[in-house]
């Protein structure tokens, strides 16, 4: 009862906290920016824990974030050998061979409008189905270990990536194409001193929706195989064994993960397009 | 219109890769059988033969199609062979989290814009949330709720009580249906906020020169002009609910639907019937996309927004 008492008391706080800083004349600030989601989110935190308790929840149901935090913190080197796996040998092999290759085939049919009518509708068909179903496929063709893995995310990253880097690659307009003509520049010397460049805001952001998708690629094959490692392969296996505070553990590390790899995308973005008016802020 | 050639002629020039593959995947095990059985195979032979093996590595496209046939229009769907069977147990999960998952993440929405306590709160965190794989917990769920009695969709007497049996999709439907509630949450709450917000200045001053009130203000300008941003993320968020009913269906017990038909068919090796619950699963996508796009047109050719 005393649980739920302070669960209360904490949400009416934090509540009353909130609506004051987002009210205040300091809420334009970056400190209060945020501030106010953090105070949210122990907030939350809190509260899990709390009503956890109070309720008296067995921990095969919903473990307290506490022993969670206990769980993660004592099995590091396992969390850090499935991070290995999944997202540096699975994601990210997968995601650069993917991401390139899209972009490789976009510069290819740049020259052949025919192709792009053809290839864009079939691309924006694709990138809206459920794609991640190749998984099994993929895993008996390329075995259990990682190249499997990153073989899906290569079919998950392509072809939203390629519509993406088209569509960038469109975006400049007659009048800056007719300076490069009047300055003698050719196709390869317009593509590369002003094309590509004006492409950049438009491939980042393939580059940023990939991040997601190829870590939820990678972790979700997994799912269907996998050798003894892996985030996909620890939650199946522990979800089997009822432990679940090692499985909020690994959906933690996910999740710091793919904040991680959007994140440095999102910072080599902000370095290469410093010019570009949304990153100008 | 104009687009129709070039698209079929990209159709074609994948169709035809895709025998060419066939070939080049499947002929190892021609061979090889070829060698047991200590004959020759011609070239046409070969190309013949991997073209209509039982489980090819990569099963030619008509192979797909008759299997398709075989198991949609051949079958009784109540069959469990029946991929109409299979489909509709995936549609009802899928349907029933995105209704839930959309309608909540536009009560999110509205309440963000209407509130800036709320907005500076949880905004930051729902976009967070669409750079973390959200589809890892759904193996716990499904056990999770297993664990905790109630998957079906009516328990078993009062669905009896009802129809007289129990239809198959309400079996273990929840867990798949939160999975999929939750997947296609967080697209429609980042899509609303935008698309109520997406009235600028001007309009908004002109309501306040009438005195309209805030709900006024909602009705008559912030939710018509979201309306372009609604259905982008309706679609975006099908498509997330049917990912989430089809991964979540890889765990849940009994093993129905299309996702449990692709990973039986992993585990026998069966790889045109994995195929064919893929092709239907696609066909499946694209049919609910096409239907938002279809209510989209209509709606705001009438609302005189296109």
């Amino acid at each position: 009862m005393n649980w739920i008492i302070s669960v209360l008391a904490i949400w009416a706080v934090a509540y009353f906290v909130n609506v004051k800083l987002a009210n205040s004349s300091l809420r334009h600030t970056r400190l209060i920016k945020l501030l106010v989601p953090a105070i949210f989110g122990a907030t939350l935190l809190l509260v899990w824990e709390g009503l956890v308790r109070g309720l008296e929840v067995p921990p095969v149901i919903l473990p307290p974030p506490s022993l969670i935090g206990v769980k993660f913190m004592s099995s590091l080197d396992i969390l850090w050998g499935d991070l290995v796996q999944t997202l540096f040998k699975g994601a990210l092999s997968g995601y650069i061979i993917g991401c390139s290759a899209a972009i490789v085939t976009a510069i290819l049919i740049d020259r052949s409008p025919f192709l792009q009518r053809g290839l864009l509708p079939v691309g924006n068909f694709i990138a809206a189905l459920p794609i991640i179903g190749t998984a099994p496929i993929l895993v008996m063709w390329f075995g259990f270990d990682w190249q499997s893995k990153a073989a899906v995310v290569v079919v998950m990253v392509f072809f939203p990536m390629l519509v993406n880097t088209v569509q960038g690659l469109a975006a400049t307009d007659t009048m800056q194409r007719d300076l490069m003509h009047n300055y003698a520049g050719g196709y390869w010397k317009t593509l590369q001193k002003l094309r590509l460049p004006a492409a950049m805001p438009a491939i980042f952001n393939g580059l940023k929706i990939a991040t997601t998708l190829a870590l939820i690629g990678s972790l979700v094959a997994e799912f269907f195989g996998s050798p003894t490692q892996g985030m996909g392969f620890r939650i199946s296996a522990e979800v089997g064994r009822l432990g679940l505070d090692m499985v909020w553990a690994e959906i933690t590390m996910a999740a710091l993960a793919g904040s991680a790899f959007y994140g440095s995308v999102a910072l080599i973005e902000k370095t290469l397009t410093f010019w570009h008016p949304s990153q100008r802020g | 219109m104009r687009n129709i050639l070039p698209v079929l002629t990209v159709v074609a020039v994948i169709i035809v890769i895709w025998y060419a593959a066939a070939i080049g995947m499947n002929k190892k095990w021609t061979y090889d059988q070829a060698a047991r059985a200590k004959v020759e195979v011609s070239l046409t032979e070969m190309v013949k033969d991997t073209w209509t093996q039982d489980r090819p590595v990569l099963p030619a496209p008509h192979q797909i199609v008759q299997e398709l046939y075989k198991s949609v229009v051949l079958k009784k769907v109540t069959s469990k062979r029946s991929l109409v069977f299979h489909g509709t147990i995936t549609l009802a999960a899928t349907m029933l989290g995105f209704v839930f998952g959309t309608l909540a993440g536009i009560f999110l929405a509205v309440g963000i814009v209407h509130n800036r306590a709320m907005d500076m709160s949880v905004m930051p965190w729902a976009i967070a949330s669409q750079t973390i794989p959200i589809l890892a917990i759904a193996p716990m769920i499904v056990v999770v709720m297993n664990s905790m009695g109630g998957t079906d969709f009516l328990g078993k007497e009062t669905a009896t009580a009802i129809f007289g049996y129990q239809p198959a999709f309400m079996k273990g439907l929840l867990p798949k249906a939160v999975i999929a509630a939750y997947l296609s949450f967080f697209p429609v709450v980042v899509g609303m906020v935008k698309g109520l917000r997406s009235p600028d200045q001007m309009q908004l001053d002109l309501l306040k020169t009438y005195n309209a009130s805030n709900s006024r203000t909602f009705w008559a300008l912030r939710l018509p002009s979201s309306t372009p941003y609604l259905f982008t993320s309706l679609k975006v968020g099908m498509a997330a609910s049917l990912v989430g009913a089809i991964v979540s269906e890889l765990s849940s017990s009994p093993l129905r639907g299309l996702g449990a038909r692709m990973l039986t068919g992993s585990y026998y090796g069966q790889t045109i019937q994995i195929w064919a619950a893929l092709f239907a699963a696609a066909t499946l996508a694209a049919t609910l996309v096409a239907m938002i796009s279809m209510i989209e047109r209509i709606s705001l050719k009438r609302m005189g927004m296109n």
